[in-house]
């Protein structure tokens, strides 16, 4: 046992060593109670907030945006439920490998994925990735939830148009609030990912469509299955929207278009109403609505026919001759000239060295007010508006409503251009020349102008000198109370002219379809007033006539009210590029009156009573003396 | 014949059964593991499987009850002659884990034996120090050579095919059991040993300030140097979901089930690592104290044990031991609260896992056995 005895003493000295671990571990346990001293009880309220965030989500429940109905009560624009794909920022655990993940199962683009996920913005709410996922989509993300921490699947509405590319330019599109926008104070209450309207009446009427966001709050486990709603704010389903337009009107009215580029307006001179509006090439607003590629935008942008571009609000045009509406009446009203003065056209006009022809070749002979607006004499224009000079041409122009918004309620209205002294100086900084006034008189030159502007002014002339604001919207139901209410017709203005003029002016623009250059509109069901225009584009004024290529080709105009004698309707039709108003648009506008006519719409609610009081006496003075054609 | 007077004597000597000790040290051990299994239930309860965590841990227990009798009961200096043999085992099922073994998480630690899996580096924990105190003990060892660089070399193997798997926890362990017996056995100079001992224990804490101090993306790519299997995506997510449980607790804790942070999942390995998390989510500062006391109070007893010890071996044992128990406790309570990196290494007696679960409750029995073979004659 003699190695024993020397174990032994080895012994006593690893016991005597015991103190070291004795002090060691007190020491050591001591660090640890005042690490969870300093986790439990200086930082616990830290910590328990952190832990309270950690399984509780906030989750955005997205409104139903407001219906869209025509007049008649056909849907124009609703939600349909799909699924959307969210992510939430606190849970994700690695952001690379999730971007990587979800680029691959979805197919989308890895940097679009990293931008919705790395924008600035609340980070406690979950970014939207992608919507309008495909059921197959969706079940792909459920199935492999477990390894995508963060994701979920939501089934959300999603806006629909039933119509397609029916009235696209008036109903336009959705599409997520921008960061520019979501900086703007109008944007304030909404969030990265939310839906806004981005286009025609989705768009300007936004706010009440829009509807308000609802929160839930509820309580997750850490792969975000739910467990418990603990707080829910309900969403706002938006307003209902019931437009003015009637959508059989405005199907006719696109077809009529066609393939080509134009612009078909059609008013009820009583109210404003818009009955339609179209504008050709147009766009599938579902498609917009939906999250576009760079790419895709690109391509839409840099269309040659601009689909985007509404031509009715926002195409600018020279009037040429259905601006001698306005010229007539202003002449009348100046005194400039009497019905029955009588000017010679010999089919040019002398000023200085320059000649401004007439349209006709050789002349139209002798002319009064009547037989210039029937066969649109230039000369009978170009002598007037000389005498008038551009001023006072101006101040009438303003009267009839161009140069300023008709008041639409549709976003970017243009207003075209009513040339005076003063607009050269200030646009061109340049003076205004004698000779400018001539191309003026007949609406070319520097003058431009909308359809919509153009429908409003002979419908201004139809309904006896009480322009109306364009109304869209006739009313709006709160979807919370279910309460309609009714958007009164707005009277804008009423032209000061002596009270026998416009009587005249009608009877001229009568006699254009009768006998004059409208006659293409001429129709065995109602008596239609109207007038031509043919607007040169500037390339033409010094090529050659023939052989021109079409898209330097004349704009055919042509505007019109219906019935004559008591006026319902009012249309301004304007085909790009097509030639001659009288061959080109008139007949366009005559089929679409016909339509109207046949379509038999109830008499306006909402009509100021004053303008109902005055329609129906002109209906009754004119139904006497109606001609028998 | 010496040999069956000796046992005699011993039977004799320990008829009385129970003494107040073993009585004070057992209930210490089972306080502890209801504790652990009240914790797995917590987390676990509402598994929907047939055979749950909660109840799996309980027939580890049992399963670990016998080993605690048979390694308390048997002649430890018998278990101790066997230690080179079993080394050479675990050795060789090392080598085997590591072409046969079941992948988890990026690790190779276990071998699958019909529905459990048998993990062999707990055992190897044992094992070692079965070794070391039988190499210390078994002659008397002289000069650097035979008390550093030997031992060493015996460590060596083991470890390093345990950093294969990778198992940087285990790996760890090792080497502090090694650490401590050299210093309490293996170093001549009193003032050293003092001196290595108290830096070895105080590593960790003035790893915490290094470990402080740097950058996130730094912490990350060592981190994944040595150990990936945690914390796959290097964003602390483990960690700080560990904290925050931890934090939440507060005082008195938010109660049985009550903590969101494991019931909700939030907080991985709740039944396994993380277990000290969920207890002091549900059981606040108060009962983390308590658990610390009765961990204190269990090594306590231990280190009496050692004090009482009447040979090396068995004081050799019983200090490899405890230094494994401190080491394990303390590493993974400082690595749930945020002050290591998180390496794995499950809390004895209160973690779910089978290996862990029975090599530590044999290695207590073997204690206990130091104990009782204290009157034993030469």
């Amino acid at each position: 046992m003699a190695t024993a005895g020397l174990h032994d003493s080895e012994l006593g000295e690893l016991q005597r060593r015991l103190i070291i671990l004795r002090v060691g571990l007190l020491l050591v346990v001591a660090l640890l109670g005042l690490q969870l001293w300093y986790l439990q009880i200086r930082e616990g309220p830290y910590y328990r907030d952190l832990s309270e965030n950690n399984r509780t989500r906030s989750v955005i429940m997205e409104p139903a945006r407001g219906l869209i109905y025509d007049r008649n009560g056909v849907l124009l624009a609703n939600n349909v439920p799909s699924f959307t794909l969210y992510v939430s920022l606190e849970e994700v655990q690695d952001r690379d490998l999730l971007i990587d993940q979800l680029s691959n199962l979805l197919g989308l683009d890895a940097a679009l994925v990293r931008n919705k996920l790395t924008a600035r913005g609340n980070k406690q709410l979950p970014r939207k990735v992608k919507d309008r996922l495909t059921l197959r989509e969706a079940t792909l993300v459920e199935s492999h939830r477990l390894d995508l921490p963060g994701v979920m699947v939501q089934v959300e509405s999603q806006r629909n148009y039933p119509g397609g590319a029916t009235a696209s330019h008036l109903l336009g599109y959705v599409g997520e609030v921008s960061p520019e926008q979501l900086e703007k104070p109008e944007f304030a209450d909404l969030h990265q990912g939310s839906i806004v309207g981005q286009y025609g009446v989705e768009k300007f009427f936004d706010r009440l469509v829009r509807g308000q966001a609802g929160q839930k709050s509820i309580e997750v486990d850490a792969v975000g299955h739910e467990k418990r709603t603990v707080v829910v704010e309900q969403p706002h389903a938006g307003d209902n929207l019931y437009l003015t337009i009637d959508v059989r009107l405005q199907k006719v009215a696109e077809n009529l278009l066609g393939e080509e580029s134009g612009a078909i307006v059609a008013l009820d001179p009583r109210t404003g109403d818009v009955l339609a509006m179209a504008s050709r090439p147009g766009f599938d607003p579902n498609i917009l609505s939906r999250e576009l590629t760079p790419k895709q935008w690109a391509e839409i942008v840099q269309d040659e026919g601009r689909p985007l571009n509404n031509r009715a609000s926002q195409g600018q045009y020279p009037p040429s001759s259905i601006f001698k509406v306005m010229m007539a009446a202003a002449a009348l009203e100046t005194k400039t000239v009497t019905p029955s003065t009588s000017i010679y056209c010999n089919g040019g006009y002398q000023f200085g060295r320059r000649v401004y022809h007439d349209w006709k070749a050789g002349g139209h002979g002798s002319m009064d007010l009547r037989h210039a607006l029937v066969q649109s004499c230039d000369v009978y224009f170009y002598t007037v508006g000389q005498r008038m000079g551009i001023e006072t041409i101006a101040s009438f122009a303003h009267q009839f409503g161009l140069g300023e918004e008709t008041g639409i309620e549709l976003p970017s209205e243009r207003v075209g251009i009513v040339p005076s002294e003063a607009w050269k100086q200030k646009a061109k900084n340049e003076a205004w020349l004698p000779g400018e006034t001539i191309s003026a008189s007949i609406g070319q030159g520097y003058v431009s102008v909308t359809p919509l502007q153009m429908a409003s002014l002979i419908g201004t002339v139809a309904n006896d000198g009480v322009t109306f604001r364009p109304r869209l919207v006739q009313a709006v139901m709160d979807r919370a109370t279910g309460e309609l209410q009714q958007r009164a017709a707005v009277p804008k203005r009423t032209l000061k002219l002596r009270p026998e003029i416009l009587p005249l002016i009608k009877e001229a623009l009568a006699g254009v379809v009768k006998e004059g250059t409208g006659t293409r509109a001429q129709s065995a069901l109602v008596t239609i007033a109207g007038k031509t225009g043919t607007a040169q584009t500037m390339a033409l004024r010094t090529g050659p006539k023939k052989d021109i290529p079409k898209k330097f080709r004349d704009h055919a105009w042509f505007v019109a009210f219906a019935p004559v004698e008591a006026p319902t309707i009012a249309v301004a039709v304007l085909a790009e590029h097509m030639g001659h108003g009288g061959s080109a648009s008139a007949p366009l506008a005559k089929e679409l009156i016909e339509t109207y006519v046949k379509l038999d719409l109830p008499a306006p609610s909402g009509v100021i009573a004053g303008a109902v009081a005055r329609e129906g006496d002109a209906g009754g003075r004119d139904r006497d003396d109606r001609p028998g054609d | 014949m010496p040999e069956e007077g000796t046992e005699m004597i011993d039977r004799v000597i320990n008829s009385r059964g129970f003494d107040n000790f073993d009585f004070r040290y057992i209930g210490l051990i089972f306080v502890i593991l209801g504790i652990g299994v009240l914790s797995i239930y917590s987390v676990t309860h509402d598994q929907g499987v047939a055979f749950p965590f909660y109840a799996k841990q309980i027939v580890w227990i049992a399963l670990g009850t016998v080993a605690f009798l048979v390694m308390w009961l048997s002649d430890y200096h018998r278990i101790a002659r066997l230690a080179y043999p079993a080394y050479a085992i675990i050795l060789i099922l090392l080598v085997v884990v590591l072409f046969e073994g079941k992948s988890s998480r990026g690790a190779q630690r276990w071998i699958p034996m019909g529905p459990f899996a048998f993990q062999p580096s707990e055992f190897a924990k044992l094992i070692l120090i079965l070794t070391l105190a039988h190499y210390y003990s078994e002659a008397p060892r002289v000069g650097w050579l035979q008390r550093v660089v030997l031992p060493g070399l015996l460590v060596l193997p083991g470890l390093l095919l345990i950093l294969k798997q990778p198992d940087l926890g285990s790996g760890l362990s090792f080497v502090a059991v090694y650490a401590a017996m050299l210093l309490m056995v293996g170093m001549r100079s009193k003032a050293l040993g003092v001196i290595l001992l108290f830096s070895l224990m105080l590593f960790p804490f003035a790893w915490e300030m290094m470990w402080g101090s740097l950058h996130d993306y730094q912490r990350q790519r060592i981190m994944t140097f040595v150990d990936p299997v945690y914390d796959p995506g290097g964003k602390g997510y483990h960690a700080l979901q560990s904290r925050i449980a931890i934090g939440a607790g507060e005082l008195t804790g938010k109660g049985l089930y009550g903590g969101t942070q494991s019931q909700l999942k939030f907080l991985p390995e709740g039944h396994t690592d993380f277990v000290f998390s969920v207890f002091a989510e549900e059981w606040g500062f108060l009962g983390v104290l308590a658990l610390l006391l009765l961990f204190v109070g269990l090594i306590w007893l231990s280190l009496e044990i050692v004090a009482r010890a009447k040979d090396q071996l068995g004081a050799l044992l019983a200090v490899g031991i405890i230094c494994m128990l401190c080491f394990c406790v303390v590493i993974n309570i400082g690595m749930t609260a945020g002050m290591f990196p998180i390496v794995g290494i499950p809390l004895p007696l209160m973690s779910y896992g089978g290996s862990a679960t029975i090599m530590t409750m044999a290695s207590l029995g073997l204690l206990l056995n130091v104990k009782r073979r204290r009157l034993s004659f030469f």
